[in-house]
């Protein structure tokens, strides 16, 4: 060896390293693809998501008549202040749960059209509302931004009728924080038991095992078993000092929050264990499971609410599990909704469960093909 | 091919055919006909036929890429052949065979913050019929090791761990596929021992080995396998007698020495590199 090439030495074994590393990582088709579809699908999806032409200053939710669609009312002019501008308007799914968001100042007013009627013979370009009797409108007069809400509805409407709720504001870490503590849940839970019977059988531990007399369903479930357990035991730590620091608080049962935790953490287990159940690459296994976590990060309500965004979306994210937790969790935590309100959002989870369980089972590999 | 008591009789290696000690006429246990097994390229295992006999030991033997490995995944029910039939008591491979057998695969990772006697206990828990744990333990000589990680194991105690899972459930069938790859020879003696132990115990056996000295050690039988196709069967003496004539496993031949079971080896499937 000359002096040069043991001078760079370090360098040249650097260098080979980096090369060798470089052929695997390229040879690794699935992986590569992964890796560079992933930046794409993440950036595309939140210029998608968080496109808009305009800001939204406040939030309105309007009870439109029945039949009549949030675009049909506006299309109709139903109401001159759904032309406003910069207001963010949606239809609730019931009044009840709508006063409720007004109370705690979520929404900064409901405004009642179902006493209107859309006149059908009129042309669109004349379009105009048959009132029946005057619209009501309810609104929360300790929030500055109910306030400035009813200001602009009063210019447009002086003859609608005024109620009030009352209320403090629900603080966004009130209302963040069961978001957060599900995000944690999901990625303990999806990437947990994922990972692991990836490993499991890249090693041939999963071999091992499939030459006794256990079934895919039993190895399956006693994986979901000892992550839940794992994971409800971190989150119970996680959560009950919580309560005493920073003052969270939980309107409704400990118990049925505890119970949909439960049933939200064997759902996102089992989505886990889908990924795991056909995949032996584990850089793989990492891509696909960041593909089913990163939707419900967005879409779930971890950090925002989604209503008022397009029915799409929110149809996507009723697809999610951690969509359902959350909706349930919050239900529970802050409007203290008993099993009667929650009780949809545990079935779909339950549901989802089965679902997972019995893909992941059907295509289970003991072994790395 | 058959590999049974009616060939070990005609073998002059008859008094090492071990036969179950209660049974005048041993039960075929295994029996496997036609198994071929294709991948998209190669046809890896063409069309063997072989009956195991219960109490005796078998030592498939061949070259890197001959088809032993695929051979025995497949005699162990984790590989499904591609045609053929495997018979395990006259049934095809199932729940009792599951619960009947033993495995001790060539490369097999086990959870590394379990002890010894944790990990035995986890496969003791999914067996119906099971040996005590300390009998197994005592069996495989793991009684020292029984509060050691796995991960602290050197090679020949893993090994030994191994074989101890395989033995958990008191199987009828071991299968033993390398098992004292990359094992020193003290190792791998001591090894040889137990599996002497556990012949003598009346349970069968299944080897694969690159070892020639282990299979002659072993075996009753052997098969010598390449190309996919098995091209020798026999005990071991009778078959260095058999293609190097009579009293050629004593007397020294041109090299000076005795002929073993690496010279049969070598001459049946050449002296070529396999690639």
């Amino acid at each position: 060896m000359n002096r040069n090439t043991r001078r760079f030495a370090p360098l040249r074994r650097l260098l080979a390293l980096l090369h060798a590393r470089n052929l695997e990582f390229v040879r690794d088709r699935r992986t590569l693809g992964w890796n560079l579809l992933m930046p794409f699908g993440i950036v595309f999806a939140f210029a998608f998501i968080f496109s808009g032409p305009e800001k939204p200053l406040f939030k309105v939710g309007i009870l439109t008549p029945q039949g009549v669609t949030l675009a049909q009312a506006k299309a109709a002019n139903l109401h001159p202040l759904l032309g406003t501008r910069f207001v963010d308007f949606y239809t609730p799914d019931n009044a009840d749960a709508a006063v409720r968001k007004l109370s705690r100042h979520q929404v900064d007013l409901l405004l009642d059209l179902r006493s209107m009627a859309p006149d059908k013979s009129a042309s669109t370009a004349t379009a105009t509302a048959i009132a029946r009797e005057p619209a009501h409108y309810w609104v929360n007069p300790d929030s500055p931004k109910g306030y400035i809400t009813e200001q602009l509805l009063r210019l447009n409407d002086r003859s609608a009728v005024r109620n009030t709720v009352s209320g403090k504001a629900i603080s966004y870490v009130d209302w963040v924080l069961p978001g957060i503590l599900g995000l944690n849940l999901m990625f303990s839970s999806v990437f947990g038991a994922g990972y692991v019977i990836v490993r499991y059988r890249k090693s041939g531990y999963l071999r091992r095992l499939r030459a006794t007399p256990l079934t895919a369903f039993e190895f399956l479930s006693a994986q979901v078993l000892s992550r839940l357990l794992l994971v409800m035991t971190i989150a119970t730590l996680v959560f009950v000092p919580l309560t005493w620091i920073v003052g969270l608080h939980v309107a409704g049962s400990g118990l049925l929050l505890f119970l949909l935790a439960s049933l939200g953490a064997l759902s996102l287990i089992s989505l886990g264990l889908v990924v795991a159940a056909y995949v032996s690459s584990e850089e793989l296994a990492g891509g696909l499971l960041n593909l089913c976590t990163w939707p419900m990060m967005l879409l779930s309500g971890v950090w925002y609410s989604l209503e008022g965004s397009s029915a799409w979306l929110q149809r996507i994210a009723q697809a999610l599990p951690l969509t359902h937790l959350l909706d349930g969790a919050r239900a529970i935590m802050i409007d203290g909704a008993g099993i009667a309100e929650v009780w949809p959002h545990m079935a779909i989870l339950a549901g989802m469960v089965l679902v997972f369980l019995v893909i992941s089972a059907a295509g289970f590999k003991w072994r790395v093909e | 091919m058959n590999v049974g008591p009616a060939a070990a009789a005609a073998s002059p290696q008859t008094e090492n055919f071990a036969l179950p000690p209660s049974a005048a006429t041993p039960s075929v246990l295994l029996e496997a006909t036609g198994l071929v097994k294709h991948y998209p390229k190669v046809k890896a295992v063409d069309g063997v036929s072989l009956q195991l006999y219960a109490g005796t030991c078998l030592g498939l033997l061949g070259p890197n890429g001959a088809g032993k490995s695929t051979t025995i995944e497949m005699l162990e029910g984790s590989l499904p052949p591609t045609a053929g039939t495997i018979r395990y008591r006259g049934e095809p491979l199932g729940d009792r065979f599951r619960q009947e057998s033993g495995i001790q695969f060539q490369k097999t990772a086990l959870q590394e913050f379990l002890t010894v006697r944790e990990t035995v206990e986890l496969f003791h828990g999914l067996y119906d019929h099971t040996l005590p744990i300390d009998e197994v333990l005592r069996l495989c000589a793991l009684e020292e090791l029984e509060g050691r990680d796995n991960k602290k194991l050197s090679g020949g105690q893993l090994q030994r761990l191994l074989l101890a899972v395989a033995l958990v459930n008191d199987p009828n069938v071991l299968f033993l596929d390398e098992p004292t790859t990359g094992l020193d020879p003290q190792a791998r003696r001591a090894f040889w021992e137990l599996v002497q132990g556990i012949k003598a115990r009346g349970t069968t056996v299944l080897l694969t080995t690159h070892y020639m000295d282990e299979a002659y050690v072993l075996c009753d039988r052997i098969i010598i396998m390449d190309h996919g196709k098995f091209i020798a069967e026999g005990t071991p003496r009778g078959l260095i007698e058999e293609h190097f004539g009579e009293g050629a496993a004593e007397r020294p031949g041109p090299e000076g020495r005795p002929h073993n079971l690496e010279d049969l080896f070598l001459k049946l499937t050449g002296r070529d590199l396999r690639t």
